[in-house]
């Protein structure tokens, strides 16, 4: 039975993480092993269910796995359960595939931390929960391992802690999920409210004769989730302080995979973004704002991993984007998802292992000429870069250009503005990609004496090797013969897709080679002499509000923060005078009216003599009264 | 000879004892005053039985001597005893409770 199996793929990397954080120091010795070994372990069992299920007939490769009946409140039912499909598929190879990579990396880039064995727990339960969020059958599951990847991200980010910034940009990257998660919590509400289930299934044979007012709040609902997640335009700001984490981390969670569950969850939920065009055109927006925004913020980074970090957002931005443009884009989106996890996190791996020979310098114009030290490091990056920026044969051209060539065929002026935009990105990304490269590897050494650049170790090289030969051939394996497209069809096509051509893909293709050619030019010839080792300052108002992140962050202080510090201080004094001062007004009224009481109590018989004679002559007084 | 006169007599009597109890310090006079206060009541319950031509108030007399009885026994028991401690009769010497 092989939907039984399902259950093993989340349960090893968690055991491996309960393993290792419960038995603490002792397993300091063996814990990175048993990490990489769950995480193996997993991608065995996963690599064994995608066999299984290509043996299987298109409409039955989906198996289900019910584990038990998690909430029964009434109408109000919840089954935990299991869903593999063809679309989770694509993800559980990446994420345990991917991941193990990572791991083996990390025994040797973490070699010199005394906490690595903790690191490795962490990583074990970002596994376990991203493969949660991918396996879930419905959309409360999801939830569940949607919460569970961002606390590993928060301790993941944060987990050189010892530095206030790191441990800062830790919270920074969970207050801003939150917002995310919001948004996932309110679209659970809507579909519950609307169709009475939150499972995908059941969602997905309602979702036809709902009100369009209750899918297009739905779809914004998960946008906005997705949105969080995936760092994605107004909530992208804490993807570029996320880099505080250690570089496998940036590999594995903020360039592979848990930033892309934005886009799980918008190609999961197709059926409610079909339903609903204009959530559907808000994703679209989206997605081309952000493939801008990273894009114009990559060039202005002078350090890698935020340089990295802003191309992330913006080859997001273009998955998004994907996903935006309705059935025809899914496929192409989920494919440009599958490459940029191999070139970017080789992309990564290859940071990290400059940072490895370079002191954790992560300053490129303190780098240089760094081809001939780290020659192996060079090649699989080089291939990483060849692959973002779309030149053929590599990796990202075949999805990219898909991305790009449906956008331009999305019709009318929304398929100009879109598809321009991707053209757009396409150039500057080539343009910052080859700053990258140029400033790292290639020109002068500008680093200090004390450097001492190496090739780093091979448990750091292999992976970085294997992620290379991804980036050659992965996009060429997905787009043979639309093979990715097919593969998905069940789950993201409903009907037939409506062809309208703008520009034939061969004249796409062209011209986006073209731009990218302009970008890599203007970069060669801007990077090609000395570069200077500290940042220009005499630059233009452009270059320091990019610099700046385009000042996301001075905006979300000015229009968030502050008057949220204005409102929970006023608040503060609200309580302080006159909750509390209530509450003590109180105390105090008791205190002085027992205090004025007490003098009644003086000790002397006469006294109270007195007090009994005046107290019965006045009720005898009343009943005199009275009775007359 | 007019019955309520007794009342009269009744009355300021209990009244000679209120004020008694409540201007005096010495316990001996304060617990003499109350005697009085108990025999003007006494006094009144004999001249009801009287009026209303029953012997109610006179029983309730012999209880009101009983319960008096009693109380000087009690009462000079605690005095004595104040006394003897405290070597004064005064009651606003025994203002202790208060604190």
């Amino acid at each position: 039975m092989t939907s039984s199996l399902l259950v093993y793929l989340i349960a090893l990397p968690l055991a491996g993480a309960a393993i290792l954080l419960a038995a603490g120091k002792r397993s300091n010795s063996w814990g990175h092993l048993l990490g990489t070994a769950t995480s193996a372990a997993s991608f065995g069992v996963g690599a064994y269910l995608f066999t299984q299920m290509l043996g299987r007939a298109t409409s039955d490769r989906a198996i289900e796995q019910r584990l038990f009946s998690w909430i029964a409140v009434g109408k109000f039912q919840v089954d935990a359960g299991l869903l593999l499909d063809q679309l989770s598929i694509c993800f559980v190879l990446l994420i345990t595939g991917v991941g193990t990579l990572i791991h083996i990396y990390s025994i040797a880039y973490m070699s010199h931390d005394h906490d690595r064995r903790r690191f490795f727990a962490y990583l074990n339960l970002f596994i376990a929960a991203m493969l949660l969020l991918v396996l879930g059958n419905s959309y409360l599951n999801l939830y569940v391992g949607w919460e569970g990847v961002g606390l590993a991200s928060y301790l993941l980010i944060g987990f050189w802690n010892q530095k206030p910034t790191y441990a800062a940009a830790a919270k920074k990257a969970f207050v801003m999920n939150r917002i995310g998660d919001m948004g996932l919590s309110f679209a659970i509400m809507i579909a519950f409210a609307t169709f009475g289930t939150v499972s995908f299934a059941g969602v997905k044979e309602h979702a036809h004769h709902a009100s369009s007012t209750a899918l297009t709040a739905m779809g914004i609902m998960l946008l906005v989730a997705a949105a969080g997640k995936s760092a994605q335009f107004p909530l992208q700001a804490w993807l570029g302080d996320a880099m505080a984490g250690p570089t496998p981390v940036s590999a594995l969670i903020h360039a592979a995979t848990m930033v892309t569950a934005g886009v799980y969850l918008i190609t999961r939920s197709n059926f409610v973004f079909d339903a609903a065009p204009n959530a559907q055109l808000a994703v679209a927006i989206i997605g081309a704002i952000t493939l801008l925004f990273g894009a114009l913020v990559g060039t202005a980074k002078d350090d890698i991993k935020k340089a990295l970090a802003a191309s992330t957002m913006s080859q997001i931005g273009y998955m998004i984007l994907g996903t935006g443009l309705g059935a025809a884009g899914y496929a192409f989106a989920i494919m440009h998802l599958l490459t940029h996890g191999f070139f970017k996190a080789g992309m990564f791996l290859g940071a990290g292992s400059v940072m490895h020979g370079m002191d954790d310098e992560v300053n490129m114009r303190k780098y240089g000429g760094l081809a001939k030290f780290m020659p192996i490091t060079a090649v699989t990056f080089g291939f990483g870069y060849l692959a973002i920026i779309g030149v053929p044969p590599f990796a990202g051209f075949y999805s990219k250009d898909k991305i790009i060539e449906v956008a331009l065929n999305a019709g009318g002026a929304r398929g100009i503005l879109l598809g321009g935009a991707a053209l757009l990105g396409a150039a500057i990304t080539a343009f910052y990609m080859t700053r990258v490269v140029i400033l790292t590897f290639a020109g002068a050494k500008r680093w200090d004496a004390k450097a001492h650049p190496h090739e780093s170790p091979v448990l750091m090289w292999l992976p970085m090797a294997i992620l290379a030969i991804g980036s050659i051939t992965s996009g060429y394996f997905f787009s043979r013969g639309d093979a990715l497209r097919n593969w998905l069809a069940p789950v993201v096509e409903h009907g037939h897709v409506e062809e309208q051509e703008l520009l034939s893909p061969e004249v796409t293709s062209l011209l986006a080679l073209g731009l990218v050619l302009i970008g890599v030019a203007i970069a060669v010839l801007k990077y090609r002499r000395e570069v200077a080792d500290t940042a220009p300052t005499n630059v233009s108002i452009f270059t320091k509000i990019a610099r700046r992140d385009l000042l996301q962050d001075d905006f979300n202080e000015a229009v968030f923060m502050r008057p949220g510090q204005a409102i929970t201080s006023g608040l503060v004094s609200v309580d302080e005078k006159v909750i509390d001062g209530a509450v003590r007004g109180v105390g105090a009224m008791t205190l002085g009216s027992g205090s004025a009481i007490r003098t009644t109590q003086n000790g002397y018989v006469r006294s109270y003599a007195a007090a009994i004679l005046i107290g019965a002559i006045l009720l005898i007084g009343a009943i005199w009264v009275v009775v007359q | 000879m007019d019955a309520s006169y007794y009342l009269y007599l009744a009355a300021l009597l209990f009244t000679i004892g209120a004020v008694g109890v409540v201007v005096r310090r010495n316990a001996i006079v304060v617990f003499m005053c109350i005697e009085l206060m108990l025999n003007a009541a006494n006094l009144a319950f004999v001249t009801f039985s009287r009026i209303n031509g029953n012997l109610d108030g006179q029983v309730m007399a012999f209880f009101t001597m009983v319960v008096a009885a009693c109380e000087v026994v009690v009462g000079l028991a605690i005095i004595v005893t104040i006394f003897r401690s405290r070597r004064s009769a005064s009651v606003d010497d025994a203002s202790l409770l208060k604190r």
